[in-house]
């Protein structure tokens, strides 16, 4: 790689992680606001307008705690188990293209850290690994509780990668690739046909994974849940059952590091979501019009229109990602918890047969030349 | 096809401490955590070989499926008690057993030194692979055309085996029940 290369790799993984770390503050606000706007009630408000800088406050009382280790503890697995589970979360993110590309100086510039030409797969094999943070924690932390959240997890993460991983199948299909970009791309077509009959012009929609595949999509974001230990799927750290799960025996900024995971593995999953089933970087509909106004209302030609056109392109993909962050929230706030049995059940004899399902019938389709 | 040294020797050394390591730990989950350690840099250095898919599959398989399960069997078995105790080993079995170790060793050594480098690619060079759409693409092609017919003879393997291994299971619950 030359220099060039490698400026341009670490200022799209620093803007990233930039990016990324300031995620987590803003969810953090948004879950406990969100929860008070369902709950009736008002939530953090003290701190700064409308209480945006609680989380501020937080980050500085978690930096300035004690941070004991207890004496029962496996104290090096103990210390490695929060940044296990905080890396990979970090790691995701790299093959989720955020903007189209740029032409700058003769380089086509990607907004997308690393398109690997394993994608999609990359993206499971570091979400897999998430799990070991877990079961670090639970095991180091030597207590029967965080033993028990860590099993649970663990037995969670691994029935419902299944689903998951199946569930994409349909759309590596109906793509034909499994990159990220490229799915990303080929979502800016259009359906032209339903089944064997021809769509009239008008109402031709763009081809997001969402229309192409409703039932994979579906069976993807309930195994989302699941896999980030997220509610109505929260039982490792079900506290009426096991008091905290697997960080019970976590204080200051080391609990902090988990909460990071979890948050992040959120906003992965919704990056996630957004690129496979809704156009990722894609503009919304209207926005193309809108940027059209703005381009003729300053008179942008060349570059410039084009850094317009990524921009407008980073704002959609955002909107998209907030909208299923949001929803992580809603989720959350709205339903209750599922037993241990009814979970199991719902990933081996519920979610895996329909994602087979749903591979057989894209086959179909494909054989057909429907999709 | 050049290997950076910096990365090649950075992965092939972490490989080989974590080896030792899982060798030499005490508690067996610690040593099934080095292991883990041990096949993420295997992945790092397939990686480097322009073997992308055969890298991620290490990680999503080896690293990600199997060796969680080895650790959850270790954790619930709390197999903390060592089976053999190394301490009163005779010593002559102690010197057999480490002449024939480093004799494998010299063995090994010898091979690698001797075969020569340039292996046969024939038509799958970096280039190629890279010009027909990636190793993924190239791979899952041969799978299902040429090599169709191992892929489901192995596929058909692994049936057997998870239906032999339910039918064990259910085995050992009939007899409870009964």
């Amino acid at each position: 790689m030359e220099t060039l290369d490698w400026i341009e790799v670490g200022a799209k993984a620093g803007f990233l992680v930039i990016v990324l770390l300031q995620v987590v503050p803003m969810m953090v606000w948004v879950e406990r606001r969100g929860s008070a706007l369902m709950q009736n009630r008002l939530g953090p408000n003290r701190c700064g307008p409308l209480g945006l800088l609680q989380s501020l406050a937080d980050v500085v009382k978690f930096l300035w705690k004690e941070d004991p280790v207890p004496g029962h503890v496996e104290p090096f697995y103990y210390v490695l188990a929060p940044l296990v589970s905080v890396v990979p979360a970090f790691m995701t993110f790299a093959v989720i293209p955020f903007a189209s590309s740029i032409q700058l100086g003769g380089r086509t510039v990607q907004f997308q850290v690393a398109d690997l030409n394993v994608g999609l797969l990359y993206v499971f094999s570091i979400a897999s690994l998430g799990v070991y943070g877990i079961i670090m924690a639970g095991w180091a932390s030597n207590n029967k509780y965080t033993m028990l959240g860590s099993l649970r997890s663990s037995s969670q993460m691994i029935s419902y990668e299944l689903s998951m991983g199946l569930s994409v199948i349909g759309i590596i299909m109906t793509f034909s690739s499994v990159k990220l970009g490229d799915i990303a791309r080929q979502q800016g077509q259009l359906i032209t046909q339903l089944g064997p009959f021809a769509l009239p012009e008008m109402l031709q929609i763009p081809k997001w994974g969402i229309f192409v595949q409703p039932l994979g999509f579906l069976v993807f974001l309930v195994a989302v849940f699941a896999e980030t230990n997220r509610l109505p799927f929260d039982l490792p750290e079900g506290e009426s059952e096991i008091v905290a799960g697997y960080h019970l025996e976590y204080g200051a900024m080391k609990f902090a590091l988990f909460m990071m995971a979890e948050y992040l593995n959120m906003t992965t999953a919704s990056g996630l979501l957004a690129t496979l089933y809704f156009g990722g970087w894609q503009l919304l509909p209207g926005m193309a019009w809108i940027l059209h106004g703005v381009q003729d209302l300053f008179g942008l030609t060349g570059v410039y229109a084009e850094w317009a056109r990524v921009l407008f392109e980073g704002t959609s993909f955002s909107i998209k990602v907030a909208f299923f962050m949001w929803l992580f929230v809603w989720v959350r706030w709205t339903l209750p918890r599922f037993r241990y049995d009814q979970l199991m059940d719902l990933g081996w004899k519920v979610m895996l047969p329909l994602s087979l399902g749903n591979i057989f019938v894209t086959a179909i389709l494909i054989y057909y030349g429907w999709v | 096809m050049n290997i950076s040294p910096f990365f090649f020797y950075g992965f092939g050394g972490i490989a080989i401490a974590c080896a030792l390591l899982v060798i030499l730990g005490k508690s067996p989950v610690s040593s099934a955590f080095s292991l883990v350690m041990v096949f993420f840099s295997f992945a790092g250095i397939y990686a480097l070989l322009d073997a992308h898919l055969i890298a991620a599959l290490q990680i999503f398989v080896y690293a990600g499926a199997i060796m969680v399960l080895f650790i959850f069997v270790i954790m619930l078995l709390n197999a903390d008690v060592p089976t053999f105790d190394l301490g009163r080993t005779h010593l002559g079995i102690r010197i057999v057993a480490g002449s024939i170790s480093l004799a494998t060793l010299l063995i090994f050594i010898w091979a690698f030194k001797e075969t020569p480098l340039t292996a046969p690619v024939a038509q799958f060079t970096p280039e190629n692979i890279e010009a027909a759409g990636g190793n993924t693409q190239v791979v899952s092609e041969l799978m299902f055309s040429e090599y169709l017919l191992p892929f489901e003879l192995t596929s058909v393997l692994l049936l057997a085996a998870i239906i032999g291994a339910v039918a064990i299971a259910k085995r050992k619950l009939a007899a409870g029940r009964s």
